[in-house]
């Protein structure tokens, strides 16, 4: 293939447009494998050892940084709203605070950041290993479907595990929040549960979910293309792990805004 | 009988098969031999269907596989065993479940048979008893015959293996070789195999295809390949460092 040489002038938009032409054709491939992934979720066989595996690998290997995350995180709000509260003489509010904060945005959010952080980038590193060994090769070869073995499972295991996950959190912040206002700074404990009775509803609950669902769905999405689409060598793993990672982590922010803005 | 006939593929301005062409008889064994970073391994991916050519077709009992996608694509790769470079044994999985695998999944084997199979295919090269140790806890040259136990168990028509001895020492190279020799005979099965090993690997071979610089520049018997006039062949089996050309 011989190309003329371009002006100078025209080189800008040369840069421009293949640049363009690869986002595009990357966000095409990125689509392309959610599709794949999709039918092979919908359509049998169903491969449950693979799936159940997944919840393992991504659920209960979280549950510790969950646990700690979520417990300090409550402790903080605890903390900080109680002494915003208390200038105004309203800290009877501190239950609710604490819950509806962590339950509408921080418990998803934070959730999804350290699934992705300790589950995501292991999916990813994982995945990659076994494309550069040449596993994902031979799965392809014994004409069984990769998506069907190891993307599917790992999507379909995101949606069970996030929402698991983000329930997790919201609890044990909100346990950790009673320890500081109740244990620590004297709030009554029928204060601090009866406000949160009254003030949260079931509607707060459903927008926590729907963002947990949906962050599940990105991060496994994001996590198993990037795996299964490394460069060459360890070096190769190393890089698609850390763009997983930033991605997943940048993507849930963004949606996570879009979602609070949509579901008021 | 593999027919391939012009095959070129690139990646980027790489050129690295250029309207390369080769017959394989069925029930042969063929090696292609040639030089590391020739583009061998690549060739065997257009051959299983994992690389799609730029141009050129892929014949495969009258079938060409370059054109084919999915469910098509898939019935012919039943057909096949492959021996990847590296074993592509499953980390995650015991030897046992390496080899159980694709007749678990491809066949639905009922297990007593299926553990009965397995135990077999694992004895046939030489490994009795390792079935219960994953893939990390075992050597190099275990790694690669419990992968070509692997490729054999469902009994395949054609069988690829890409470079099954590089990395092992010479007896163990000898005990692979007399093995696929072994396993051939007994199976009659087509074998296509990338290796370095000269000049061992002549012994089991009916065919030599050497490969260079994207074409194969010289096929025939042993016997031919080793009296070869052409120099690329000679410098290659003698190895010959580049005097720079
Ligand atoms: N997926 C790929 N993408 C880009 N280049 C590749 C790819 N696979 C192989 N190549 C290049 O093709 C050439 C031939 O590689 P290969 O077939 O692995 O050589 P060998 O004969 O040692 O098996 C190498 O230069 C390699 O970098
Ligand atoms: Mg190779």
């Amino acid at each position: 293939m011989l190309e003329r040489p371009l002006a100078p002038a025209l080189r800008p938009f040369d840069a421009v447009g293949g640049w363009t032409i690869a986002v595009v054709d990357s966000l095409g491939r990125f689509g392309t494998f959610f599709a794949e992934a999709l039918a092979a979720l919908v359509t049998p066989p169903f491969k449950i050892r693979a799936f159940v595996d997944r919840i393992h690998f991504i659920g209960y290997n979280s549950l510790l940084i969950i646990f700690l995350t979520g417990a300090f995180t409550g402790m903080v709000l605890g903390l900080q709203i109680y002494l915003t509260l208390v200038r105004f003489g309203s800290e009877a509010f501190l239950g609710p605070a604490v819950a509806l904060s962590l339950i509408r945005e921080l418990g998803p959010v934070l959730a999804a950041l350290m699934v992705t952080g300790r589950a995501g980038s292991a999916l990813t590193a994982e995945l990659g290993i076994m494309r550069i060994t040449e596993q994902i090769d031979a799965l392809t070869v014994m004409a069984l479907s990769p998506m069907r073995y190891l993307a599917a499972p790992s999507i379909l295991a995101g949606l069970v595990t996030f929402p698991l996950m983000t329930a997790l959190f919201d609890v044990v912040g909100i346990f950790g929040g009673y320890l500081v206002g109740v244990k620590l700074l004297g709030l009554s404990e029928g204060t601090y549960f009866g406000e949160m009775q009254t003030f949260v509803g079931i509607d707060d609950i459903m927008v926590g979910f729907w963002k947990s669902l949906s962050f599940g769905v990105i991060v496994t999405w994001v996590c198993t293309y990037k795996g299964f689409n490394v460069g060459h060598g360890a070096e190769g793993v190393a890089r698609a792990t850390t763009q997983a990672v930033v991605l997943s982590s940048v993507l849930i922010l963004v949606w996570d805004y879009f979602m609070g803005s949509v579901l008021q | 009988m593999i027919k391939v006939e012009g095959l070129t593929k690139s990646f980027g301005p790489q050129k690295v098969l250029r309207e390369l062409s080769l017959d394989v008889a069925t029930g042969t064994i063929t090696i292609v031999i040639g030089r590391s970073g020739g583009g061998k391994s690549v060739f065997l991916k257009h051959l299983i269907g994992l690389f799609r050519p730029d141009a050129g077709r892929i014949m495969v009992d009258g079938v060409d596989i370059s054109r084919l996608r999915g469910r098509d694509l898939d019935e012919i790769r039943r057909t096949y065993g492959v021996v990847f470079q590296g074993g592509a044994l499953f980390d995650s999985m015991s030897c046992f479940d390496n080899v159980a695998f694709p007749l678990r999944e491809k066949v639905r084997t009922p297990p007593d048979e299926l553990a009965k199979r397995v135990e077999a295919a694992l004895a046939q090269v030489g490994l009795e008893g390792v079935g219960a140790k994953y893939p990390a806890e075992i050597s190099g040259g275990m790694r690669k015959r419990v992968a070509i136990a692997r490729a054999l168990v469902t009994e395949p028509q054609i069988v690829f293996f890409d470079e099954p001895t590089t990395g092992l020492d010479p007896v163990l190279v000898n005990t692979i070789h007399h093995l696929i020799l072994d396993l051939h005979r007994r199976f009659r099965f087509t074998a296509v195999v990338v290796s370095h090993e000269i000049p061992e690997i002549f012994e089991i071979a009916d065919t030599v295809a050497m490969l260079h610089e994207g074409r194969i520049v010289e096929v025939g018997p042993p016997a031919a390949i080793q009296g070869s006039t052409n120099p690329v062949v000679q410098k290659f089996i003698k190895g010959e460092p580049d005097t720079g050309s």
